[in-house]
């Protein structure tokens, strides 16, 4: 899932406050939490208020689609519903943001979130993490399936480094301490019965392969 | 790129001939101004005893002037062999390439290889971190500079340095059986010599050396004799992996409640002296041991009188 956080309301007004009549879309596809038509209305209510509040004047209807990142479906369900509209507000992904400014650009569209990372869920109560950076050369046959270049804070290839203490990363997210990635490793490894991989050293990593813009021509 | 190995620093020839070294340790900090540096390197020079200090790089990610510059200093200004550290953490390969060339052409003759504490833990957390290669990977790159005059990409370097490279240890480490293989690892990408973490329990020191003696890299213990009461107290309660005796704490909180400040700070150096030269002598019996890495920050004067004592016997 593409994990997102909505953005603060009043970075959201400062956006739209230079406009009359927006659309909040949500996007039915992978972002998570929901980012859908109800939470639209939603935002679209919160927005009035604080525009209320603030003395702005701002007209907001609410839409959704069912995956920004699809050109065709982005273009078939709004193009009906813009008329008299002169910007849009989406809580779709930084993908689907860019998708509206392309496929309408005639109207600026806002992101309505902060992307944040592609991810699994890991606990109960709908906590993300993140599993995967698409880094381009995946490793995780030598690691026991678990990814030290998005688990460890470092993404070393031969970790774990000093900072793993009782099997935790030495940075702590939000006050919390998270496993380190290369204590996992080494457990999964031992498990296996593998703890050959675990030793063998890694060579340096080709970090070129992560340089954007990246395209799936010629893969 | 195990197995190739030249001496050229002083440390690693006194090795190499069998001698127990000592090592100090400098740490710069957030200045132009190292003259407060350079009279502790003097101070561990006039010892006689200690063959190079450790320059210290963004300790704890806090950003400071740049360990090459300082350790070049120092070594020009006192005559004491540096061990400049480099850590991955602030650097891509580029720039470790350039300063591992710098460090030639100034004629430093020690880097410790360093991964670094995460950019995030220090006083500029929002900075984007490098880490490029890892500390193990460093040791590498540079034992390829060193010994094939070329750089990661394989680009040929005019006239290579000549410089020894040394790698981190923990021996608090739990479990230690990871720490070993993580240690193999950096053998196999050709460590040169080990400086561990500090160490305040000989038991602990024991165990860990006997575990490491396979690899055949000469290990220079780390110890901290501290200051007084809180250093020890602050080792105990926040630094991972580092046990403090209980009896040590107690011994050391009694002496801090001596009234007297100069008799408070005697008593503290001529403990620190007595347990810091058995803790010494200990470790000497393990052939793999070859020093000992005196992390006595802001306190050089207590290096001497320990050595003395261990060299003295009883």
């Amino acid at each position: 899932m593409i994990v997102v956080k909505p953005k603060p309301i009043d970075e959201i007004l400062g956006f739209l406050s230079k406009h009359k009549n927006v659309l909040v879309v949500g996007c039915d596809g992978c972002t998570t939490p929901p980012r859908g038509l109800r939470e639209a209305q939603t935002q679209v209510n919160l927005l009035k208020l604080a525009a209320k509040l603030k003395g702005i004047s701002l007209n907001l209807k609410a839409s959704t689609i069912a995956k920004t990142c699809d050109k065709h479906i982005v273009y078939s369900t709004l193009a009906s519903q813009l008329e008299g509209i002169d910007a849009i507000l989406s809580l779709a992904c930084g993908i689907g943001v860019q998708v509206l400014n392309e496929v309408f650009p005639q109207l600026p569209t806002y992101p309505g979130n902060d992307t944040i990372f592609n991810g699994m869920q890991e606990k109960e109560g709908g906590i993300f993490e993140e599993r995967c950076k698409a880094c381009g050369s995946c490793i995780l046959g030598e690691t026991g399936g678990i990814c030290p270049i998005a688990r460890c804070s470092k993404s070393l290839l031969n970790g774990p480094c000093g900072g793993c203490f009782e099997g935790k990363c030495e940075v702590t997210f939000n006050g919390e301490k998270h496993d380190c990635a290369w204590y996992l490793i080494y457990q999964r490894l031992k498990e296996l019965g593998r703890l050959e991989d675990f030793k063998k050293l890694r060579p340096l990593k080709d970090w070129s392969l992560l340089v954007g813009p990246r395209s799936s021509m010629g893969v | 790129m195990k197995g190739k190995f030249t001496p050229f620093s002083e440390l690693m020839k006194k090795i190499a001939a069998g001698e127990f070294v000592y090592t100090g340790e400098l740490e710069p900090h957030k200045t132009t101004d190292i003259s407060e540096t350079i009279e502790w390197a003097r101070t561990l020079k006039a010892t006689g005893k200690v063959t190079a200090a450790n320059v210290t790089d963004n300790p704890s990610s806090t950003a400071c002037i740049s360990s090459l510059v300082a350790a070049y200093i120092i070594q020009r200004e006192t005559g004491l062999e540096t061990i400049y550290q480099l850590r991955t953490a602030d650097r891509n390969r580029l720039a470790l390439v350039s300063d591992v060339l710098g460090a030639g052409a100034l004629g430093l003759k020690n880097i410790l290889a360093l991964t670094g504490d995460h950019t995030m833990l220090g006083d500029n957390p929002q900075s984007k971190p490098v880490f490029d290669l890892d500390g193990t990977q460093l040791i590498a790159m540079i034992k390829q500079m060193v010994y094939e005059g070329k750089d990661p990409a394989g680009n040929e370097i005019a006239n290579p340095p000549k410089i020894n490279v040394g790698a981190a240890a923990q021996p608090g480490a739990d479990p230690l059986e990871m720490e070993i293989l993580k240690m193999e690892r950096k053998v196999e990408a050709g460590a040169e010599f080990f400086q561990t973490q500090v160490v305040f329990d000989v038991e602990v020191a024991l165990k860990f050396l006997d575990e490491a003696s396979h690899l055949n890299v000469p290990i220079l213990i780390g110890i901290f004799p501290p200051k007084n009461y809180g250093q020890a107290e602050y080792f105990s309660k926040y630094v991972p992996g580092v046990t403090v005796p209980d009896q040590f704490l107690a011994d050391l909180k009694k002496l801090s409640e001596i009234s007297d400040k100069a008799e408070r700070k005697r008593k503290i150096n001529e403990y620190n002296v007595e347990y810091f030269s058995n803790f010494i002598r200990e470790i000497k019996k393990k052939p793999v041991c070859k020093g000992c890495h005196i992390m006595a920050v802001g306190y050089p004067e207590v290096i001497g009188p320990i050595v003395e004592r261990v060299e003295k016997g009883a």
